[in-house]
This record gives C-alpha cells, sequence and structure tokens, in this order.
C-alpha cells in the first residue's frame, strides 16, 4: 500500500501520521507539497491535524483551496481512499467531500485529551480491524471539532451508517452533535475524523488503539 | 579608519536635541548617559541614543545582575554552550544534543496576557531553533495574584489561551509546568516559558558573524511599529498608568514562526549560514550588534531593504521595533538565490539588508544617508555593571512545632488538596497540545515531563521548580531549594539530571533588601548546582517587578533537564497495582516554617524559616531513586515538596483512584512538614528495597502498602479517594467558571 500525506503550510501532525502509516506499510509515504497540481499514485491519501494557513478566515477553508486539493477531490471521486484527521477534517468539510462543519468548541477552549470514542461502523477500509460497537480509546486536540449539520443530514448520516466514531455521550469534549467523532461519506472510502489516531499508535505513548486504522488500512487495500 | 566627530546627518528624527528629559524617558541615567557621550566622541542624535537605551536596558545589559551570575557554575562533561549564546547545549550521547533556555515575559503579559505570553513562546522557541535545533517539548512556570484579587482570572484566561494559541499552532506540545498563586503577583505575574530543542552535535549554529563583506540577511515576517522600547519596559517598574503601555506590548503569529521554523531547518541542513540570531528584544538592534561584536567584526545596515509592513517608518522605528518572527543571518556570500528559494516558497520575506565590514562599527543607512554611526564594543559590553549595595536578608524564626495545635488529619488534608497550590492544574493544560510530535511519553501532571529522542530509545526528563516563599524567608535555602526540588523531580523519573536553566524573577535591584534577595538566591542556587553537578547552561533575568513600590516574592525559577537511555525503565508517580509496599526515603523532622500547611491550615502569614537543604545527602538520595529504577525494583516514585509526605502519598492515588493503607499514626507536623530530600518509594519487594537503602546507610521508613478505595491512616483516618479526586480536581475549572 502506498501513501501520500499533503503537507499545507502550518500542518503540524504530518510527520507523525507519517511515521505510523511508514509503520504500518513498511514504505514511507510520499509527502506532498499543497502547492503542487499532480498527486502520485496512491491507495491512500492523507490529510493530516495542524493549522493549515494559521487556521485563519476559517479552520481548513484556505487549504481546501489549495492546489492539489483540485486533485485530492478528483482522485476521491474516483474511488482512493482519504483520511482527514483534525484539521484534515474540517478540510474535507470545506471542501465538500464530507457534509456539516466543525464549529469552535462548546467550551470555547482548546481541549487536548484522551477520549473514549465508540466504532460505530466498522465496514470502512479504516474501521476493518475493530469490533462493531468496541470502545477504544483516541486522543483528540481541537479548538474546533464540535461538528454540526442540519437535521436532515444528520439523520441520514446515521440511517447511512456514516457516523464512524462517535464519543462515549458522557466523554464528549466539544459539544458535537449526536456526539459525531467521525463521519464518512456515501461510497464509505473518504473518513474525516477529529481524534488522532497517530497518538495512540505504541504503547510507550499510552495504547494501541489507533495503530489498528492503518493496519486496517493496508489489510483493506493492499 | 578616522573617527567622525560630527553627528551623522540624517533625515529628520536627529533635528530634535538631546536633553535630560529625553534622556530619561529612555530609561538612561545622567552618568549613563555621560558614559554614551564619552563612547560616542560626540553627542548621540536620537537614533543612536534610542539604540544605546535599548542595548544597555537591564534586560539586555544584565547591569545588575552580571557580576552575580558570573558566580554560578557553568560547565562540566556535558556541556556543549554555557550562557551567552541564544540558549544552552548540552551532550546526550549519540551525537545528539539537547538545546535549551527559559526566559520571562512577565511585564507585557500583565498588561496584554493574551500578546503577552503568546509572544514569550514565541520568543524563546525562536532562541532554540535559532541554534539549528528542532524544538520538541515547551514547558511553563506561571505566577497569578491572589485568587480573590479581581484580576486574576483574566490574567489566567488570557495567558492560558496565550501559550496555548502559540504552540498548539506551530505544533510543538506543551508537556509541562507549574502554578502559584500568591497576592505577591497582584500587580506583576510573572509568565516564564522554556523550550527544549534537539539537534546533531555537528549542526549547532552560533551568532559570531565572520567574514568581511558577507551579506546579512533579514527573514520572516514584516517589521511594524508594534514593540518599540519593550526592553525598556522591561526594565522599569509599573505603576498605576502602566495599562498605556499597551502599544509597546507585541503581537504573535505562530502561523509565521511554523514557516519560519521550517525554512529556517531547511537552510541549516546545508551549510550556507555563517551565523544567525533571532530578532527578539531590541529586534533589529540588538540582533545585529550581538552577531557582529560576537564575531569582532562591523556591520553596516540599510534600512531601506527591511521589509516593513506600515509606510513612512522611521529609522529610529525600524531598528527598535520588536515585532515578532524576524531573523538575522550572515550567509556565505553567493548563497544568497539559495536561501532566498526556500523562503519564498514558505512565503516569507527574504531581504539583503547589509553587510559585515572591518571596521568594528555598526553603521546604518535610510533613505540614502547615514543616521547612525556607532562603536559596536560599548553597545555590547560596554554597558555599566553595576554592583549594586545589598543588605542581608534577616534570618526568619522557626516555628515551635509545640506551640502547633494538634488538628483533625482529615479535615487538614482535604483542605491542602484543594488548595490554590496544589489542586489540579488540568483545566490548564488540557489547553495545551502536550503530544504532538509522537514523542510525549509523560506530559503534565507527573514529577517531570518526559519526551523521547524521536526514533531512539532515550528521554529527555524536564521540570521546572521554584518555592518563592522559601525564597522570600531564606534566599539562600530557597535557592538551593529551587535547584534540588528539579533534581528530584527529574530523578523520580529515573533520569539523570544533566543542566539546568534559570529565570530569575525579582523586584528592583535598586533596593538593597531586592538585591539582597537576589545574591543571596544566587548563592543557593550555586551551591546546589556545584554539589549535584547540575551546571546552568542558560537563562533570563527579569527584575523590576514591583507595582507602586510593592515587589514580587524571589521567584527564581529553574528548568531542568536530564536523560534517562532506556525510556522503558522510567517510572510513574501514581500507585498502579495493589498490595505493592510503600516507603519513605529520608528523614521526617516535621518541618512547618513555610509550609503549605501554615499558610492554609495555621492560616499564618507571619515569616518563618523554611526548611533546610543538605545538598549531600540530595545527591546520595537522588542517586539512589534512580539506582532503583534502573534495577527495576520500584515502579513508582515520587518528590515529597509541596504539601508534605500525606499530600504526596494522596497524589500517588489519584490517576488510578487507587487507594493505601499507611500502618502507623503520627502527627500533624510529620503529615504535612515540607523536610527536603524526601522520596514516596513503590515497589513489590520490601526487602530488597530496605536492603539496599541499609547497605548505603539511607533512612528509608515502611509507610504501608497500596490498594483499596481509600486512603487510610492506622485506625484514625479514613478519606475516600473519589472524594479526594473531586476536591483536587474542581478548585480550578469551579474557580474559573465564576467569572
Amino acid at each position: 500500500m502506498q501513501a501520500s500525506v499533503i503537507v499545507f503550510p502550518g500542518s503540524n501532525c504530518d510527520r507523525d501520521v507519517a511515521v505510523c502509516l511508514e509503520a504500518a506499510t513498511g514504505k514511507k509515504p510520499n509527502m506532498v507539497w499543497h502547492g503542487n497540481s499532480d498527486l502520485p499514485d496512491s491507495d491512500v491519501i492523507v490529510l493530516p491535524g495542524g493549522f493549515s494557513y494559521g487556521d485563519y478566515l476559517r479552520c481548513g477553508s484556505m487549504a481546501a483551496n489549495s492546489p492539489i486539493m483540485k486533485e485530492v477531490v478528483l482522485k476521491a471521486q474516483k474511488g482512493t481512499a482519504v483520511l482527514g484527521i483534525c484539521n484534515g477534517f474540517q478540510v474535507l468539510t470545506e471542501c465538500g467531500l464530507l457534509p456539516g462543519v466543525l464549529m469552535q468548541n462548546a467550551a470555547l477552549n482548546f481541549v487536548c485529551r484522551n477520549t473514549r470514542l465508540i466504532v460505530d461502523n466498522n465496514t470502512t477500509p479504516f474501521t476493518g480491524l475493530y469490533q462493531q460497537g468496541e470502545e477504544v480509546v483516541i486522543p483528540v486536540a481541537h479548538n474546533e471539532g464540535n461538528y454540526f449539520a442540519d437535521d436532515e443530514t444528520l439523520d441520514e448520516l446515521s440511517g447511512e451508517g456514516r457516523i464512524v466514531l462517535s464519543y462515549v455521550p458522557e466523554d464528549n469534549p466539544n459539544g458535537a452533535c449526536k456526539n459525531i467523532a467521525g463521519i464518512c461519506d456515501a461510497s464509505g472510502r473518504v473518513l474525516g475524523m477529529m481524534p488522532h489516531p497517530e497518538r495512540r499508535a505504541e504503547t510507550a505513548l499510552g495504547g494501541e488503539d489507533g495503530k489498528r486504522m492503518f493496519t486496517g488500512l493496508v489489510e483493506a487495500l493492499s | 579608519m578616522t573617527k567622525d566627530t560630527t553627528p551623522p546627518e540624517t533625515a529628520h528624527i536627529n533635528d530634535t536635541e538631546i536633553t535630560p528629559e529625553i534622556v530619561a524617558e529612555h530609561g538612561l541615567k545622567p552618568d549613563e548617559y555621560e558614559k554614551v557621550v564619552a563612547h560616542m566622541g560626540r553627542t548621540p542624535n536620537m537614533t543612536e541614543l534610542g539604540v544605546f537605551s535599548v542595548m544597555w536596558s537591564e534586560h539586555c545589559s544584565y547591569k545588575s545582575s552580571r557580576k552575580w551570575l558570573k558566580k554560578l557554575p557553568v560547565s562540566g562533561p556535558q556541556v556543549i554552550q554555557g550562557p551567552g549564546e541564544n540558549a544552552g547545549v548540552i551532550d546526550i550521547g549519540d551525537g545528539d544534543a539537547a538545546v535549551f533556555k527559559m526566559e520571562s515575559h512577565n511585564h507585557p503579559s500583565f498588561i496584554e496576557p493574551y500578546q503577552g505570553a503568546t509572544t514569550g513562546v514565541g520568543g524563546i522557541m525562536r532562541d532554540v531553533f535559532t541554534m539549528g535545533a528542532r524544538p520538541v517539548a515547551n514547558m511553563n512556570a506561571l505566577r497569578f495574584g491572589d485568587p480573590n484579587h479581581p484580576k486574576t482570572r483574566h490574567l489566567v484566561a488570557g495567558v492560558v489561551h496565550g501559550i496555548g494559541g502559540y504552540g498548539n499552532c506551530i505544533g510543538v506540545p506543551t508537556v509541562g509546568g507549574e502554578v502559584n498563586f500568591d497576592s505577591c503577583y497582584n500587580g506583576n505575574i510573572l509568565v516564564n516559558a522554556m523550550c527544549v530543542g534537539l539537534a546533531r552535535t555537528d549542526k549547532i549554529f552560533y551568532a559570531a558573524a565572520t567574514g568581511i563583506g558577507a551579506p546579512v540577511v533579514y527573514v520572516g515576517s514584516k517589521t511594524g511599529r508594534d514593540g518599540i522600547h519593550g526592553a525598556t519596559m522591561a526594565s522599569a517598574e509599573f505603576d498605576d498608568a502602566s495599562e498605556e503601555k499597551r502599544p509597546t506590548v507585541q503581537v504573535g503569529d505562530p502561523f509565521t514562526e511554523k514557516l519560519l521554523l521550517e525554512a529556517c531547518q531547511e537552510l541549516m541542513a546545508s551549510d550556507a549560514i555563517i551565523a544567525i540570531q533571532d530578532m527578539g528584544a531590541a529586534g533589529l538592534t540588538s540582533s545585529s550588534v550581538e552577531m557582529a561584536d560576537k564575531g569582532g567584526v562591523g556591520i553596516v545596515l540599510d534600512l531601506d531593504k527591511v521589509p516593513c509592513r506600515e509606510t513612512h517608518m522611521t529609522g529610529y522605528e525600524m531598528l527598535l521595533s520588536e515585532s515578532q518572527e524576524r531573523m538575522l543571518m550572515v550567509l556565505k556570500p553567493g548563497r544568497e538565490a539559495e536561501a532566498e528559494a526556500i523562503f519564498l516558497r514558505w512565503g516569507l520575506d527574504f531581504a539583503v539588508v547589509g553587510s559585515l565590514t572591518d571596521t568594528g562599527r555598526m553603521v546604518v543607512h535610510h533613505e540614502g544617508r547615514m543616521i547612525a554611526d556607532m562603536p559596536l564594543e560599548p553597545l555590547a559590553d560596554g554597558a555599566p555593571e553595576y554592583d549594586r549595595p545589598y543588605t542581608p536578608t534577616p534570618l526568619a524564626p522557626y516555628i515551635d512545632p509545640s506551640q502547633v495545635d494538634e488538628t483533625n488529619i482529615t479535615e487538614a488534608l482535604k483542605t491542602l488538596m484543594g488548595c490554590s497550590e496544589i489542586a489540579s492544574r488540568r483545566w490548564i493544560y488540557e489547553q495545551y497540545d502536550s503530544m504532538v510530535m509522537g514523542d510525549t511519553l509523560a506530559g503534565p501532571g507527573g514529577d517531570a515531563a518526559l519526551v523521547r529522542v524521536h526514533g531512539t530509545k532515550k528521554a529527555l526528563a524536564i521540570s521546572t521548580d521554584v518555592t518563592p516563599r522559601y525564597c522570600l524567608a531564606q534566599p539562600v535555602e530557597g535557592g538551593k531549594q529551587a535547584v534540588a526540588e528539579a533534581y528530584r523531580n527529574i530523578s523520580a523519573t529515573g533520569a539523570t539530571p544533566l543542566a539546568i536553566t534559570n529565570c530569575l524573577n525579582f523586584g528592583n535591584p535598586e533596593r538593597p533588601e531586592i538585591m539582597g534577595q537576589f545574591v543571596e538566591c544566587l548563592e543557593g542556587m550555586g551551591a546546589a548546582c556545584e554539589a549535584l553537578d547540575f551546571p546552568v547552561v542558560s537563562g533570563n533575568v527579569s527584575l523590576y517587578n514591583e507595582t507602586n513600590g510593592q515587589g514580587i516574592n524571589p521567584t527564581p525559577a529553574i528548568g531542568g533537564v536530564g536523560l534517562i537511555e532506556d525510556f522503558e525503565k522510567a517510572v510513574g508517580n501514581a500507585f498502579t497495582q495493589p498490595n505493592q509496599y510503600i516507603f519513605v526515603l529520608g528523614k521526617t523532622e516535621g518541618h512547618l516554617g513555610s509550609s503549605l500547611y501554615q499558610r492554609f491550615i495555621l492560616q499564618d502569614d507571619a515569616i518563618y524559616a523554611p526548611p533546610s537543604v543538605d545538598l549531600e545527602l540530595e545527591r546520595k538520595h537522588g542517586e539512589f531513586v534512580r539506582d532503583l529504577i534502573d534495577a527495576g525494583i520500584v515502579n513508582a516514585v515520587h518528590d515529597i515538596s509541596d504539601g508534605g509526605l500525606l499530600v504526596a502519598v494522596a497524589e500517588m492515588c489519584l490517576p488510578h483512584k487507587m487507594g493505601c493503607h499507611i500502618e502507623d499514626d503520627n502527627t500533624a507536623k510529620f503529615w504535612f512538614g515540607e523536610d527536603q530530600g524526601r522520596y514516596v518509594m513503590v515497589g513489590d519487594d520490601a526487602d530488597k528495597i530496605l536492603a539496599q537503602a541499609n547497605a548505603r546507610g539511607l533512612t528509608l521508613s515502611y509507610l504501608g502498602k497500596t490498594g483499596g478505595t481509600e486512603l487510610t491512616i492506622a485506625e484514625r483516618v479514613h478519606i475516600s479517594v473519589e472524594e479526594l479526586h473531586a476536591i483536587h480536581e474542581n478548585w480550578l475549572p469551579d474557580y474559573m467558571k465564576t467569572v
């Protein structure tokens, strides 16, 4: 499996996720600069966490308009798997690959801590190694993670099994609707999530719950 | 070269006659101004006066502290670079180096807490990455006023937002720190930020400029009018009008700093840079003076080339602006295009603004005219060095323990666990990204943070410490204690303490009793560094932390760094398994003077002698703790500090909500005394632990066993860990909610 990680000015989890991808695939991922307009062939494209363009204007909105994103959208439409983590999730909603919006956390503060999540859909290429309904621990670190969409969209997401990850209700860190932590598109091949699986992918960092997302991708896409 | 005795032609600004009032506004004393004139050989113009005033400010010149700083131990086999550069550098083996420094941003943070704190964090990170290091961890030491003071909440919220706003965005984890509340900080909060970076020992960059004719290059963001005279502000007392100084506070942009970091790292991978210096306090002035002076050369600057974000800026303003996220570099001639391509790709300004000369002078041109021509040596090193008069701090009396009434242990413990000094700092540290970069092995909340050296088994242990109330009562012991506590916190993880940085926050040094605190704290600090092989490699001095004549408690914050070769051997400070044996290392005499028990239980605000520090024993205890951790004989260690033994034990119960049973009852002074040099240690093999202590002749006493859901003492005390947890967690969020 070949992965590509898009690097925007202000991305800051690009290296962290590259470490996990390399550990899972045995291959260094392509690190692709946002200003490029061609994207090397890859099985999965990762939009990493961080503060692309300093979060100026609105989180993810400037990144969504950078040259490389046209390619990412085209590849996604042709079926390449796309994983957006944290700021990457914000970019995915801004560029229209995923519905809804990520608003400022309900408590109005940045929050960095472990959260308990439920895997609500284990049929995506990202979640195949988790049990349906399994509770896992993966940290969040964001100021705008409060997922919001209109009722119709929310009903559609839950009706179609597109809520892939949700916070355990008493552990919702940001006030997200339906405790949403991660959603996918209709094909199931574009996943956006606020928690950072790359931060919990080895025991030395507190646990391996995030690791299965990367090893699972290798199994699903190789 | 011939000496020109007439002032250089200038555009508009030197028309102003330099009056005693203008000299005073620049923070220079009349006799200091006389020295300026003598060095110049003529009357300076306004621009030159401005440059001298910032270079000779307390903040830049250390004129009151230099004499005493020279006495601190600064060397050791581990030291690659001691004080005097942008940051200190120590060897951590295998060609790796740790680069670190701590710096204050007190005055701006009080005036404008968000921007003051962000630019403090940004500035210290630039100091570290200027040296060629990638920042891997941020820490901070914060002091706020009394929780009941009307400004405190606003300042806490602003500073915490600011620290998070900068560190989170740039993507360097904030892994720990310390916070105190005390009325002595009502008018002067302290914001001390520390950054630790990693570099290769053969890729360290320094500030000394060499190569006559080499281009001087400006990179980063544009220059504006913010922060003009920030260094001068930071060298003066506050009064009621200080709020008007808001325009002297700089504005931070972490996004630009992130770009600057990546662009610098990219250029540093080549060999194009001769010297590099960040534009911090006193901006373009101090960076060019320092680079040229350290290299023993001269420098000529053309301000028309400086990227500006405002029009019609004068040379005076450009030289003194403290706009953030800027760097000055000297490149190898001919490498400009290669460097420019990197900075432009990262969307940053790049401009050749001058070159090195052999004159030993700084010559500045603006709008086609020469506007300043000054000798470098007196600018950099000619500031008067003061041997300010000082009076020794009077000896504080000892608390007579027999006069201390016995108390209800349960209630006292609950009060202390929920007091402003001990309560959980979770509300603060969860606003900091403590995990980005994927190497934080132990983040906030432990004795020391542990950050892995990326891709290796090694980890750095980092801790910030000082107990200002001890420093107030007896500065020598307080100075020792600050260093010893950092040593202890690092040892408690299993890491070997290697070196410290310091941030010396004091009041007005022109008052002999304040100068006495400074001199005595440094004496204690120096003795501890010496005895513990824990040298000072970098630091910062912040004086004049006074408002309307009310000074802060002496607060010499210490940032310690240690190394553990195999992070898998490191231990935490929590009870994790039931039925383990709990021991206390060190003698418990029950010293209550200057303790939190005195402040919160006895509610006595007289000054009593703090506990003394036995440095020889401190070292033996540290070695013992590290050896036992390395041998895998103990699996949790916690140093005993604020609140004493019982608070330490209660803190160990909280993370996993695991209780313990202590066998023997004792008195309040035993449970809450703050005797130094002690640790709580936990392990499975009691005989082995005791035998090891006996073999070294150390005092180790058995306390009890882990397990259950309560903290119990003999038959007398039963406290639910759940309740302690709630008391400990709730204070700060409840306090911040009641805005």
